[in-house]
């Protein structure tokens, strides 16, 4: 059966999501070492290892995320995390940067090193460079790959393969993204945020609700409708004619979610070793109720079932949802 | 300090390529960057003009390399990568994987769409053979300060975004494409139409963002002048300018004149012969990178 990784943004979270039937949860501590470094999210030392101790306990990993770049003169926060991570029994480090992954190595030889999407390595040598290179055993895959692109890297790599299958999309490739340092000066590489809420206006204006990022505006709805969060990539923009029409829309992606529930068989044919669930910032709740619809797909997958239809309908109620670039036509 | 020129970011035929490249080697600029560095299907309408565009490069007496992809994924990709590693001249590497070529011991350059934000991985990447670092756009001017030291320790050249519309994104998916209504395998190479890319502007009609296919590019031009004086302190050794339409001989020496100290009012002259133009310095003024610091006057 493929594992199943889960997000915890907090210990509540974590518990529900052993409970719910993880086999492996991800979390970060809370700071600026992991990618989602939000207001009251994430774990302090003592947290960290009593939800590691309460998952081993029921058979279940858990797996560090300190996924930003180190800053420049700072690097030992980030090295105090994997230090950290190794002394809480961690049973790996998910990591991004290639000089901490060079420390991590030479420091704690037998720590488990996956890597993080946020080094987005998009083809097999650059997966069997970090393998080689730093003894990498997982790599998380970028989201810009299709299905058949996947089963040829697993081809060619004895490098364990993670893919996202729900929850929030990146369409950029992760961790090269400047996005949101352009118009907020904070970023996910950087700050472990992207398109952060403290740089968010929500206004009224001509009838007309609008919500900005850094002054810029991203979406604009009439009124009475909802309007949504001002992630910079899913805005609705215009490009001006000029020799061309003039093009008004999402012009990088619809304010959609990604959704491959559909596709798990064939990223278990593809060789995939684990299924990853997006979504630390999301509730107890909705962590319980993916990890447990996952849980059942991932087993009926195991065992050549058909994938158990709609069981996510509730939670992506009024979003759409798309496979992403696991389709070639997404490109 | 010297100037570096980068790989052409955006779409141009082979006319305009070589007539660039004739240019450039009449300019004020210490070396260039050779390559395609976004999509590797606009290459066989222009790698013939590569051998002479380095070619005239070597022989006005400047340093060359060869960049790669900013973001490899395919086989013919890969195998491409791996020849440019065959060709004796230094190699820019524009995504890390491209280290899985690297011959043990060449020289290599890395470019700023690698992800250098700490001493730790200039380090790493110094004893791996790296010369030249561009660092990433994003990086303030503490960061700057911080990697251009190590980098003199450990034998590196630090360079700074000196010019352009930084890129700020690559993607699997084609934007240009998706303008038009057609995927990427279809894109009839729409992106040749905007050689400078396409704009991108709010819907309130505010300029932000440059759409050149795969690639997003901030709308305004980020220029490093404001700063010269707090880099050349910092000890970083050269800016990078990055290939536009226009007058670019014009501009390199604006440039260079600014690093020699000849320029009194540098933002002055630069507005002047980019008219049409909105110029940034967030990310080195550790603001927004869209904005324009008061230092820039």
């Amino acid at each position: 059966m493929m594992e199943l990784v889960c997000p915890a943004g907090t210990p509540a979270a974590l518990r529900a999501a052993v409970e719910a039937g993880a086999h492996a949860v991800y979390c970060g501590f809370a700071d600026e070492t992991n990618a989602r470094n939000f207001p009251g999210l994430n774990f302090s030392r003592d947290e960290m290892a009593a939800g590691i101790a309460h998952a081993h306990a029921r058979g279940a990993k858990v797996l560090v995320a300190i996924n930003t770049f180190p800053r420049a003169g700072e690097a030992g926060l980030w090295h105090r995390a994997v230090a950290d991570a190794a002394a809480a029994g961690a049973d790996a480090v998910i990591l991004a940067d290639v000089g901490l992954l060079a420390h991590a190595a030479g420091a704690h030889p037998g720590l488990r090193l996956h890597l993080s999407v946020q080094a987005a390595a998009a083809n097999a040598d650059a997966i069997n460079f970090y393998a080689e290179t730093f003894g990498v055993r997982r790599v998380v895959l970028p989201r810009v790959l299709t299905v058949a692109e996947i089963a040829a890297i697993n081809r060619e790599t004895d490098c364990e393969t993670e893919v996202f299958v729900f929850g929030g999309l990146c369409v950029m490739a992760e961790g090269r993204c400047s996005l949101s340092s352009y118009a907020t000066g904070l970023s996910p590489n950087m700050n472990g945020v992207c398109s952060p809420a403290s740089h968010v206006d929500y206004a009224e204006r001509d009838g007309a609700q609008e919500a900005r990022l850094g002054g810029f505006l991203i979406h604009r709805t009439p009124r009475g409708m909802s309007v949504p969060y001002p992630t910079l990539c899913k805005g609705c923009f215009t490009a001006p004619g000029g020799a061309q029409k003039a093009q008004t829309g999402h012009i990088f992606e619809d304010p959609v979610s990604l959704d491959a529930t559909d596709l798990i068989p064939a990223l278990e044919k593809a060789g995939v070793r684990a299924l990853k669930i997006e979504g630390r910032q999301r509730s107890r709740a909705y962590v319980a109720q993916v990890v447990q619809a996952f849980r059942a797909a991932v087993e009926a997958a195991g065992s050549g079932a058909p994938m158990p239809h709609g069981i996510l309908a509730r939670l992506t109620e009024g979003q759409a949802a798309t496979t992403g670039a696991y389709a070639k036509t997404w490109r | 300090m010297d100037l570096t020129v980068g790989p052409i970011a955006f779409f141009w035929d082979a006319a305009r390529v070589r007539a660039f490249y004739a240019g450039l080697a009449r300019a004020p600029v210490a070396r260039g960057v050779i390559g395609e560095w976004v999509c590797s299907k606009r290459l066989p309408f222009w790698q013939g003009e590569i051998p002479g565009a380095v070619e005239a490069l070597a022989q006005a007496g400047k340093e060359v390399a060869l960049s790669t992809l900013t973001l490899i994924t395919l086989r013919r990709e890969r195998r491409q990568t791996e020849d440019l590693f065959g060709t004796g001249l230094p190699v820019e590497i524009a995504d890390m994987g491209a280290l899985k070529y690297l011959p043990e011991g060449a020289p290599f350059w890395v470019g700023p769409t690698v992800n250098v934000y700490n001493e730790g991985t200039l380090e790493w990447l110094a004893r791996r053979g790296a010369r030249r670092v561009c660092l990433p756009p994003e990086l303030p001017m503490a960061s700057v300060a911080r990697l251009a030291r190590a980098g003199q320790d450990a034998g590196v050249a630090v360079e700074v975004w000196g010019h352009g519309r930084a890129p700020l994104a690559i993607s699997g998916r084609c934007y240009h494409a998706r303008l038009h209504d057609r995927a990427k395998d279809s894109c009839q190479f729409v992106c040749g139409d905007d050689p400078d890319g396409r704009n991108v502007d709010t819907l309130d009609g505010q300029p932000f963002l440059t759409v050149n296919g795969v690639q997003t590019l901030g709308r305004a031009v980020t220029t490093a002048l404001p700063h010269v004086a707090a880099l050349r302190d910092a000890g970083v050794s050269a800016l990078r300018l990055s290939p536009q339409v226009g007058d670019f001989g014009a501009l390199a020496a604006v440039y260079a004149r600014a690093l020699a100290g000849a320029e009194p009012a540098p933002m002055d002259v630069l507005r002047g012969l980019m008219p049409e133009a909105s110029f940034a310095d967030g990310f080195l003024a550790g603001m927004a990178g869209a904005q324009l610091s008061p230092e820039a006057g």
